[in-house]
């Protein structure tokens, strides 16, 4: 029985046609492979990139030196020198340094800032060719949160509901 | 004795305990904010309540409530109170939320944050979320000086700031306006604040609302290394904590020691830290061609030694400043020996002091807390208020308590207590010795009286007969007694009574430091004397911390470390020697004292028998056994009675004060900006006074 079978799916190209339909579907299913640098994957709001520092919307730092992050920070990746500003002595960072090298990309930081001014962004390509330049200061902190201000308050505003 | 039940467990304290500290006593935790064991009782905040069996049905504030007051139950059982029931818990929630209502919610840039009461007993005590939604009050800042920083809208209103001027600083400054939501804290039309102890505001509000101008941002507690050393700004030898974060002291804080301090330090102690980073030496100079040029430790030891070795013995002198340790000057005592120099002296400001007198006439012998149980007092040539702002408070909370003539011989200076002015000079001490005077019979008639003699008031050709004339008035109006010494010598210097212990001061044929530093030998050793001018002439190596007068003057300076970065001990007015403790390092090339001297000494080839600091130590307390403990050894009646039988007629002198500006008395208060700023503002209150 089993050899009239055999001589059957031979003789109709059954395997031949089988395959082909597999290839076929696969060939014209939508592709998992992604073209990176020109496509990318979805990101979770909650996505735990790289650090910015945020401003108000008038432009004024958000962050009040209250070192909370700095305390969280289980790889002591984060710096903070705090003092009066000079022109309204209220109390700012005089230097805010991450050490992007350490950092272990938890997020306790943003968990624990009281003002959303520390956040981890959406952005995930911030490799350097030399180690200096993951040492992030004040201004590299700032200029990334400027830069992604636009997806990191949708990202918060859409975990808002979460908290 | 008093005997009650909290929380079911029985104790007896006694009679004039509040409830709040018997409850402490049981082991009872009591919240509070406005009770302060130093202070008077306000019972405003009304943190502390306490449910009391057999009282009205209504919590009772247990600071102001004494174990007296209790009644016994009708079958005679022990009055009871209860810390834990719901009826407590409840009363500590409502308090707490109206003391949130108008409380803001900023404890992120609040300075306090950390070390907060009120952020501990919300936590402890509190309910966890707030129902109240309207606005909160805001109050304006004031301006109180250039110390204490002020965001009273986080105010409580406990008024520990307001008695801690009124009962301990002795000055009105601090006030409250206003009743219920109108309250505030405020200075007399928002002046600056002009107390000398006004820092410890700071640590007493319970919450942020007075913080540390200085300090202000500068680090959480959370970051700081704390350190427990001595504070060296006056003879006092309060008890401090620094605080350092990395190489830098960023505060100096006082920790309890009821038999110096309290829990209180002046504010240079507080203050003077930014003195420790700016105007440092860090590294050895040489004079060359009349420059100061930076050198190597081996060509400043060089220079030293090309120097020395071309001068004869008694052609060498040393002198130690204020702020040294007892360690340094033995070593550098013992490398004076080594060279066969007899000229040394640490008496910079010239008190005619000598250990040769014996023990007890250098000293404050009967001790800070013996100032408690005195009952007259003659202060001669002394400004207690701003020698040793610490033991002035303690003579005002005698004072406080009645009974406590005080009289005053040289300047009639604002002692914060009434005092009884009596002259300007020696001839008042002779007329009161005399017993011409009416305040020798004040002295006469108490049990226990005392003398404080300022180490100015013994300085020049008079000094000797100063301290003779009033060891003899002491023994006149019977100031020795059994455990009672009356007798008392104000020092204003940390390193004074330690450098008359070791023997710091002219052996056979030496010079003292006045005759030293108007050229009467060809090389001086300086240790850190900043405040006397040296005569152009001799060759000057200066060992010391800061670039003030010493090192302007100095041909070879070598860096030194100051009192936070060196282990040492000092020995303080009462004779008490006290260890100070390593809180930074010193900066550059710096290194502490003792070991640049035990350097130098192998250098001139005099190599001194010890590598190390315990070592040091080891042959110090060998030589004087009371460096070993922080007791003071009473020094006994037999030196002094000595000295009295000396006294002889007076030359006319004015016995006056001779500290300067309170403020600027060291180097390191001199480098620091605040303490700057303090000083300018000082002394234009004094302009204003003349005027």
């Amino acid at each position: 029985m089993s050899q009239i079978a055999q001589t059957v799916r031979s003789l109709f190209l059954i395997e031949f046609a089988k395959a082909f339909a597999l290839s076929m579907r696969y060939f014209f299913k939508s592709k998992a492979t992604l073209n990176y640098p020109f496509e990318k994957g979805p990101v979770s709001p909650r996505f735990r990139g790289e650090h910015a520092l945020r401003r108000y919307p008038n432009g004024q730092e958000r962050c009040i030196a209250c070192k909370l992050c700095e305390a969280i920070c289980p790889a002591q990746a984060i710096t903070i020198e705090a003092g009066p500003r000079r022109n309204d002595g209220t109390r700012r960072t005089i230097r805010y340094d991450i050490d992007m090298v350490k950092c272990i990309y938890c997020g306790f930081c943003q968990e624990a800032c009281p003002v959303d001014a520390i956040v981890e962004g959406p952005n995930f390509e911030f490799a350097t060719e030399t180690r200096e330049e993951l040492y992030y200061d004040k201004a590299k902190l700032l200029a990334n949160g400027d830069r992604w201000e636009r997806e990191l308050a949708r990202n918060i505003a859409l975990d808002a509901p979460y908290r | 004795m008093t005997k009650l039940k909290v929380d079911g467990n029985e104790i007896e304290v006694p009679d004039h305990y509040t409830l709040l500290q018997a409850c402490e006593e049981a082991g009872a935790e009591i919240p509070r904010f406005c009770f302060h064991e130093r202070l008077s009782i306000a019972g405003n905040c009304r943190m502390c309540l306490v449910e009391v069996k057999g009282g009205p049905p209504k919590p009772a504030a247990s600071c102001a409530m004494g174990v007296r007051d209790l009644r016994p139950g009708p079958e005679g059982q022990l009055p009871e109170v209860f810390t834990t029931t719901p009826m407590v818990k409840k009363a500590r929630e409502g308090v707490m939320e109206f003391l949130l209502i108008n409380h803001p919610l900023d404890c992120p840039i609040c300075d306090q944050g950390g070390e907060c009461d009120l952020q501990d007993q919300a936590m402890a005590y509190g309910v966890d979320s707030s129902r109240y939604r309207e606005n909160k009050r805001a109050v304006e800042d004031k301006y109180i000086g250039p110390l204490v920083k002020t965001i009273m809208t986080r105010c409580i209103h406990c008024t520990r700031c307001v008695r801690f001027t009124t009962e301990i600083a002795g000055i009105s400054e601090l006030g409250l306006v206003g009743r219920g939501e109108d309250a505030e804290i405020t200075t007399f039309l928002e002046q600056a604040m002009t107390s000398e102890l006004q820092g410890n505001v700071i640590d007493l509000c319970p919450v942020g609302a007075l913080t540390s101008r200085p300090y202000a941002f500068q680090a959480r507690p959370w970051e700081l290394t704390k350190t427990q050393t001595i504070d060296v700004m006056d003879a006092v030898g309060s008890a401090i904590r620094v605080d350092t974060r990395g190489r830098e002291v960023l505060r100096i804080l006082p920790r309890v020691n009821e038999a110096v301090n309290e829990e209180w330090i002046s504010d240079k102690t507080r203050f003077v830290w930014d003195g420790l980073r700016t105007q440092r030496l860090d590294r050895p100079y040489v004079r060359r061609d009349g420059k100061l040029q930076p050198a190597s430790w081996q060509e400043a030891f060089a220079a030293i030694k090309a120097k020395v070795d071309q001068t004869a013995p008694e052609k060498i002198g040393a002198v130690a400043g204020d702020l040294a340790a007892v360690e340094e000057m033995y070593a550098l005592k013992q490398l004076m020996a080594g060279l066969g120099a007899t000229s040394i002296d640490c008496r910079q400001d010239g008190a005619m002091l000598d250990p040769a007198n014996g023990r007890g006439s250098y000293l404050f012998n009967t001790t800070i807390a013996g100032i408690e149980d005195a009952d007259a007092l003659l202060i001669i040539g002394a400004n207690p208020r701003f020698e040793a702002a610490v033991l002035n408070a303690r003579i005002r909370k005698r004072w406080r308590l009645g009974g406590f003539p005080i009289g005053v011989i040289g300047e009639n200076a604002n002692l914060r207590y009434d005092t009884t002015y009596l002259g300007a000079g020696t001839e008042t001490l002779s007329d009161v010795a005399k017993a011409s005077q009416g305040f020798f019979d004040a002295l006469k008639n108490a049990a226990r009286p005392m003398i404080i003699v300022g180490s100015g008031a013994l300085t020049g050709d008079d000094g000797p007969g100063v301290l003779a004339a009033a060891a003899a008035l002491a023994r006149e109006v019977g100031a020795f007694a059994d455990g009672w010494n009356g007798f008392n010598v104000l020092h204003t210097a940390a390193s004074r009574v330690g450098g008359l212990d070791v023997g710091f001061v002219p052996g056979e044929g030496g010079k003292t430091f006045g005759e030293m530093a108007s050229g009467g030998v060809n090389v001086l050793f300086n240790l850190g004397a900043d405040e006397v001018e040296i005569a152009p002439g001799p060759f000057v190596v200066y060992i010391g911390t800061h670039g003030d007068r010493g090192a302007h003057r100095a041909d070879v300076i070598l860096p030194g470390a100051a009192y936070t970065e060196k282990d040492g001990t000092f020995v303080n007015l009462e004779g008490r020697a006290q260890v100070s403790s390593r809180a930074a390092f010193p900066p550059g090339d710096a290194r502490e004292d003792w070991a640049i001297v035990r350097a130098l000494s192998a250098v001139l080839g005099k190599t001194l028998p010890f590598d190390s600091l315990a070592a040091l130590q080891r042959e110090l307390y060998q030589a004087l056994p009371w460096m070993r403990s922080d007791r003071v050894e009473p020094a006994g009646h037999d030196a002094i009675l000595a000295l009295a039988d000396r006294a002889g007629s007076l030359g006319a002198a004015h016995l006056g004060s001779k500290l300067g500006d309170f403020y600027l008395t060291n180097p390191i208060a001199r480098a620091s900006k605040v303490m700057a700023e303090c000083s300018r503002l000082a002394a234009g209150e004094k302009l204003q006074a003349a005027e």
